[in-house]
C-alpha cells in the first residue's frame, strides 16, 4: 500500500435513521495514515455517527465508507474505539480489562499478561493493575481504557469525546499523554470533541461540522509540528488557531439559529 | 460519628421489639384471652424450650426439603434465563407460559404433585421449587437484558462471538440481578417447604418437618407450641437469607458498588 493511501474514506455518504430526517449528508472525507483528524461541531451534527459508521456499529444509507480499502466490519481488527466513559468491565481488574480485547481474539494468557503489563506501564498505571474500576479515579479509568484500546496495536483509533467528563487539568494531561503514546505505538486518530482548544492541541486537521443535516462545513489545518508539548498552549499562534476554529463554529451555530 | 450511628442501628429495632412485646402483653391483659388462644411471649419461649428436640429435628427435615428446592430453583432459573435472554422469539414464546405457571396457585397443583412426584420429600421439593423458581427467572432475565450498551458495542467492535458476549459480558453483568432473585427465593423456600409438608408431606419414621408439627400441634390445641413452630420457621428463614447474603458478598464485594465503603 502506498504511504498516502487513505485509511478512512467517505464518498458522498448520507445517513438517516429509518424514515427520519437526514443525520449526515454529502460527507466526503479522506483520513490519511498518520493523520490526527478531529470532528467538532454543535450537538446533533452527527459527529459521533461518523465514528459509528467507521466502526461498523451502524449502517449508512447512501454513498460508500471504506476502512483500509475494506468494508468497516471487515476492518475491525485494525481499529479500536474509545468511548466517552471508560466502559470498563466492573468485575475485572485494570489488568484484566486491558487484556479483554486480546482475550476475545484468542491470544494466549502469557501473551496477554505481558502485553497488558507493557500497556499499563505506558499509561503509568503499573501499580494499579490489581485494582477494580470502582477503586480508580475518572482519569485513571480513562487511561486504562486507552491502554486497552492500544493493546491490540490498532492502525486506527476512534475516540468519541473521551475526555469530555474530566476536569480541565486531567484533560490537558491526557491530551499530552495521548500524543506521546503515538510515538510509542503509532496510530491514526479520528477524534470527536466539543473543546476547541483540545482539537487544536491534538490534531493536524480539524473538520468543523454543521447540523441538520450533519455535514462538513470547513477544514482547518493545524501545522504545529509533533511532538507537541504543554507549552504550545501558551503561544499566540495557538490562540490564533483556536480563534479561527471558534469563529467557524459561531458561523455554523448562527446559521442553525436562523 | 461511626460509633453513634452504629448504636442507633442496633438500638432502634430493639426498642421497636420491646414496644411490640409490651403491646402483646397489653392486649392479653385487656382482653383476658386464655393462653391457648393468645399465649404470652414468655409462654411461647417456654414451649420452644420444652419442645426443642421435636422442633430441631423437624427444622432439620424442613431445611433439607427447602435447600433442595431452592438449589433446583436457582440452577433451573439460571439456565431458563440464559435461554430466555439469548433470543427475543424464545422469550416471546416462553415467558407468557412461565407467567401462567407462576399465577397458578400451588395449592391447586398439590394433588397432582402427590400423584406424579410422590408424597414426602419429592413432593415437598417440588412445591418449594415451584414457589421459588420464578423470582430467579424474572430477575436474572431482566439482568441479562440490562447490559450496558457501550459494553455491548465494545464486544461487537472486538469481533466477539455471541457465546463470548454471553459468557464474558451478559452473565457477569447480570450477577447482581441473579443474586437479588436468589434472595427472594431464599425467603420463599422455607415457607414453600413448610407449606409442602403441610399439604403433601409424610411423617413416617421421624421425617416430619415443621409443616407436620403445625398440623400436629394444631390438632392437639398446643397453641404456645404452634407459636414456637412459627418462631423456629423464622429462624430457618433467617439462616437461608444469611446464606445468600454470604454468597452475595463473596461474589460481589470486590467490584460491585453496593459494597463501596462510604467516606467518613
Amino acid at each position: 500500500m502506498e504511504a498516502n493511501a487513505p485509511i478512512v474514506k467517505f464518498h458522498c455518504v448520507a445517513k438517516r435513521y429509518g424514515d427520519g430526517a437526514l443525520v449526515l449528508d454529502g460527507i466526503d472525507l479522506a483520513v490519511a495514515k498518520g493523520d490526527f483528524v478531529t470532528l467538532i461541531g454543535p450537538s446533533g451534527c452527527g459527529k459521533s455517527t461518523v465514528l459509528k459508521l467507521v466502526s461498523g456499529l451502524s449502517p449508512w444509507t447512501t454513498g460508500d465508507v471504506t476502512v483500509a480499502g475494506k468494508a468497516p466490519r471487515q476492518a475491525r481488527d485494525r481499529q479500536a474505539f474509545i468511548f466517552q466513559d471508560a466502559t470498563l468491565l466492573p468485575w475485572l481488574t485494570a489488568q484484566h480489562n486491558v487484556e479483554l480485547p486480546m482475550r476475545l481474539r484468542g491470544d494466549s494468557a502469557e501473551q496477554r499478561r505481558r502485553r497488558a503489563a507493557e500497556m499499563l506501564a505506558l499509561v503509568r498505571l503499573s501499580d494499579a493493575r490489581g485494582f477494580y474500576p470502582r477503586q480508580l479515579s475518572g482519569g485513571m479509568k480513562m487511561r486504562v481504557s486507552i491502554a486497552r484500546a492500544l493493546s491490540v496495536s490498532p492502525e486506527l483509533l476512534l475516540l468519541d469525546e473521551p475526555f469530555g467528563a474530566l476536569d480541565e487539568m486531567t484533560r490537558n494531561h491526557l491530551n499530552e499523554e495521548l500524543l506521546a503514546l503515538r510515538d510509542r505505538t503509532p496510530f491514526t486518530a479520528l477524534f470527536v470533541t466539543h473543546s476547541v482548544a483540545e482539537a487544536v492541541f491534538l490534531s493536524n486537521r480539524i473538520f468543523v461540522m454543521a447540523a441538520r443535516p450533519g455535514r462538513l462545513h470547513a477544514e482547518v489545518r493545524v501545522d504545529f509540528p509533533y511532538p507537541r508539548e504543554s507549552a504550545l498552549r501558551e503561544k499566540s499562534e495557538f490562540q490564533t488557531k483556536v480563534n479561527e476554529v471558534s469563529r467557524l463554529l459561531h458561523q455554523v451555530e448562527e446559521v442553525a439559529a436562523r | 460519628m461511626k460509633r453513634a450511628s452504629d448504636f442507633w442501628v442496633w438500638l432502634l429495632p430493639v426498642v421497636t421489639g420491646a414496644l411490640i412485646i409490651a403491646l402483646w402483653y397489653g392486649v392479653r391483659a385487656a382482653t383476658g384471652l386464655q393462653s391457648w388462644i393468645l399465649p404470652t411471649p414468655l409462654e411461647v419461649l417456654q414451649a420452644a424450650v420444652r419442645e426443642r428436640q421435636l422442633l430441631l429435628a423437624a427444622a432439620g427435615n424442613t431445611a433439607v426439603g427447602a435447600l433442595l428446592g431452592f438449589l433446583f430453583a436457582g440452577a433451573a432459573g439460571w439456565v431458563t434465563s440464559i435461554v430466555l435472554g439469548s433470543s427475543l422469539s424464545l422469550r416471546r414464546s416462553l415467558y407468557p407460559w412461565l407467567l401462567v405457571l407462576q399465577m397458578t396457585p400451588v395449592i391447586v397443583l398439590t394433588p397432582v404433585i402427590v400423584l406424579w412426584a410422590g408424597a414426602g420429600l419429592p413432593g415437598i421439593v417440588t412445591v418449594t421449587f415451584l414457589i421459588s423458581y420464578f423470582p430467579v427467572v424474572a430477575n436474572m432475565t431482566q439482568g441479562l437484558l440490562s447490559t450496558d450498551r457501550n459494553l455491548v458495542a465494545l464486544f461487537r467492535m472486538s469481533n466477539a462471538s455471541r457465546f463470548q458476549e454471553l459468557l464474558l459480558l451478559r452473565v457477569p453483568s447480570a450477577m447482581p440481578y441473579f443474586l437479588a432473585g436468589l434472595r427472594i427465593a431464599a425467603t420463599l423456600a422455607p415457607i414453600g417447604a413448610i407449606f409442602g409438608e403441610y399439604m403433601v408431606g409424610s411423617s413416617a419414621g421421624g421425617t416430619g418437618g415443621l409443616g407436620f408439627l403445625v398440623y400436629s400441634y394444631n390438632t392437639q390445641i398446643k397453641i404456645p407450641a404452634l407459636f414456637a413452630t412459627a418462631l423456629t420457621s423464622c429462624l430457618l428463614g433467617f439462616i437461608f437469607v444469611a446464606g445468600v447474603a454470604l454468597f452475595n458478598w463473596a461474589v460481589l464485594h470486590k467490584w460491585h458498588d453496593s459494597y463501596e465503603q462510604p467516606d467518613r
